[in-house]
């Protein structure tokens, strides 16, 4: 078997790149350009990368991905299950392709296609895009960056509340399409916004999602940020997402990862300024052979920066968690209250996690604590929940479910919340 | 309180136990009938909590001798659920926090279990609501205990509580309350004692597990047993559990020794 690796792969998956159409707007072209040099001289990672290390992505390098040729027409039934009840707007894309038929915006405020948005917003686009996700040394995000064409553009203005949350979805429904999902998110001085991104799938396929999302949080704003990876069971997830917040800005997150056979998820998040806020959260609920790795960073640049993290893992099967939490507190950065903690259950013999805390300090005048914890149900536990007449496995699913749902009770839209409630009892129970 | 025409509950010969390979229990003797109250004291270290935990089929005990027979039937073959279903209750010394599961969602669980084991009727949320409010009144908890995590930033007389309340709503036929004194105040202690006297019947029984007189001023036991090194050494009435509050446990581990040396 002829194996493609390294750089001849991922030309393999610029195969389709020419095809593209020039867009009006020059800064586009000329990010896209770049992005195509930088592939053209960065390699596929493995597993001797020390940023790879835990993630061997080879399987992904098997399978010559190619964009979605025309989109796959959907009506709004076929995304129902998916729809959420609160939001006042959505964006859906079917293979990496916007679908308007399936979107909608009441929000008052800029949710639309980055691609035609690229008259009216060009001082915008001009001003955020691609400035922030890394692509020089990141394949990935190279690749996204080529392929940049459809994708979210959300522009709140300033002291612009959105109190509805703004609906990001992505919908997978072909086999060896690559979609490269993009997004910027920018929420002006003193605004604030909620904003959900959606990763589904409609059938059980291989596929590649290579996504990635910038989120400007400018002077005072707040944006809540909620990630659900629900990807199909053989598909790939990789993603990127670079937060950057000016002076008081606040950002909080909570990801989800459910899906994918393989994913990756990177959140790098700059605390640009002085007085900022972030709380970012994170469950990864994996089985069978499933692989979910989680990448994050935040660096606190200036004083007085507050940071909170929670993470979980919840691996049952053969599955594999991954996570690498780095803390930056750079010179200068006085006065940094920064908490990480990684809590990890195993369900079975044959889970695995790999956590690694990373703290990286160059100021004396902080704050900063840390823990990780990787353990099976506690027995006192199971037995408490036994001795009142719950059957083991039932204890045991109780203690599971309730273990994620620490973290999704963190999620501020309840029809959202009630699903991912349901999808965790549901894949608890499933568990041998 | 004791009845002529009470049945037995609980009969237990020469059990014997270890954990860790540590020998805990070394032949104990108890007879629990139905309409009364059992207090087993003891110094720390003489196993009265493991005797308790392992009636309710904890796992961390190995049993090494004896049997224990529950109405009848053998109850050391039955799973920790098994046997609350066939009524046995374990009031927890230490309750055990869970947190992400609501407190009502947890006792709605419980309760549903133990109905549709018994052939009753399920509660949904709304009349189990009503169901578990009443109840509540009885242990004077605030309603806002349904909401929030099982245990979870309660504090020690809030936990007690709970687990009364656990009692109240799944009805055994054996309560077997460990220390369910320890971390109490004296308020806290009148209204736990309160629920439970609420609760004993003439089906049922209580064994209290406690290491002082205290609680036995609220919940006047029918037996008071003393336990020592793995053994019930001394069984007496209501009085002996004053006398060892005035006196001490020494004089009774003096005595047992003495009667075991003269028997020898």
């Amino acid at each position: 078997m002829s194996v493609t690796t390294g750089n001849s792969y991922l030309e393999s998956l610029l195969a389709g790149q020419p095809q593209l159409p020039a867009s009006p707007f020059a800064r586009l072209n000329r990010l896209r350009a770049d992005a195509v040099d930088r592939v053209g001289a960065l390699t596929v990672p493995t597993t001797r990368d020390e940023e790879w290390r835990f993630t061997d992505i080879s399987p992904l390098t098997r399978i010559p991905f190619q964009p979605a040729r025309g989109a796959t027409r959907l009506a709004l039934a076929d995304i129902e299950r998916f729809v959420l009840p609160e939001a006042a707007a959505r964006l859906a894309f079917v293979d990496g392709v916007y679908a308007p038929q399936l979107s909608f915006n009441a929000a008052g405020v800029v949710v639309e296609n980055l691609a035609p948005g690229v008259t009216p917003h060009g001082a915008t686009l001009e001003a955020h895009l691609g400035r922030y996700a890394e692509f020089r040394h990141n394949a990935f995000a190279a690749l996204n960056t080529a392929f940049l064409q459809d994708g979210a553009l959300i522009v709140v203005p300033r002291n612009t509340a959105v109190a509805a949350p703004l609906h990001l979805l992505c919908v997978a429904t072909r086999q060896d399409v690559a979609a490269y999902p993009r997004g910027l998110i920018v929420a002006e001085a003193g605004s604030e916004v909620t904003v959900v991104e959606d990763f589904v799938a409609l059938q059980n396929e291989a596929y590649l999602n290579n996504a990635v999302t910038e989120i400007a949080v400018g002077d005072g704003a707040r944006v809540c940020h909620i990630r659900v990876q629900r990807d199909s069971g053989k598909a790939f997830h990789i993603a990127n997402c670079a937060v950057t917040l000016a002076h008081a800005g606040r950002y909080q997150s909570v990801s989800v990862a459910l899906g994918a056979r393989i994913s990756r998820y990177n959140l790098n998040v700059l605390q640009a300024a002085e007085g900022v806020e972030c709380a970012i959260d994170g469950l990864a609920l994996i089985t069978d052979r499933q692989l979910a790795d989680t990448h994050t960073s935040i660096d606190h640049t200036k004083p007085h920066g507050v940071s909170r993290q929670l993470h979980k893992c919840i691996v049952g099967g053969a599955a594999h968690a991954v996570f690498n939490g780095k803390i930056m507190v750079r010179p200068g950065a006085q006065l940094t209250d920064s908490s990480q903690s990684s809590r990890n259950l195993l369900l079975t013999g044959k889970a695995r996690v790999d956590t690694k805390p990373q703290l990286e300090i160059f100021a004396d005048d902080v704050k900063c604590a840390h823990g990780a914890t990787v353990g099976q149900l506690d027995a006192e536990e199971v037995f408490y929940l036994r001795s009142r007449g719950l059957a083991d496995a039932a204890a045991r699913n109780l203690l599971t479910y309730a273990f994620g749902a620490e973290i999704i009770d963190r999620i501020p839209i309840a029809s959202l919340r009630h699903r991912l409630e349901r999808t965790v009892l549901e894949q608890t129970n499933r568990q041998p | 309180m004791i009845y002529r025409d009470s049945k037995t509950l609980l009969e237990v010969r020469r059990l014997c136990a270890t954990v860790n390979g540590i020998e805990i229990l070394k032949g104990i003797d108890l007879t629990v009938r139905t309409g009364e109250v059992h207090a087993i004291m003891g110094p720390n270290g003489s196993g009265k909590s493991t005797f308790a935990k392992l009636l309710a089929g904890h796992p961390a005990y190995t049993l090494t001798g004896g049997t224990v027979a529950f109405e009848g039937g053998n109850l050391l073959e039955l799973a920790p659920e098994e046997r609350a279903r066939a009524g046995i209750f374990l009031g927890f010394q230490y309750p055990i926090e869970i947190p992400g599961v609501a407190n009502s969602q947890f006792l709605r669980l419980a309760y549903n279990t133990l109905q549709t084991q018994r052939g009753g009727d399920e509660l949904d949320p709304l009349e189990f609501d009503d169901f578990v409010r009443e109840k509540m009144k009885l242990l004077e908890m605030n309603p806002d205990f349904l909401d929030r995590s099982v245990n979870e930033g309660f504090s020690g007389g809030e936990k007690k509580r709970n687990e009364i309340l656990q009692m109240a709503l799944l009805e055994p036929k054996l309560a077997i309350l460990d220390e369910t004194d320890s971390g109490l105040d004296i308020d806290a202690l009148r209204v736990v004692a309160g629920g439970v006297n609420e609760l004993a019947t003439r089906d049922n029984a209580i064994v209290l597990v406690t290491h002082y007189q205290r609680l036995l001023n609220y919940i006047v036991p029918d037996y008071v047993h003393v336990m020592e090194a793995g053994c019930i050494i001394k069984t007496g009435g209501k009085d002996l559990a004053v006398e060892l509050e005035t006196r001490g446990y020494d004089w009774v581990n003096a005595e047992y020794k003495t009667t075991a040396h003269a028997t020898a």
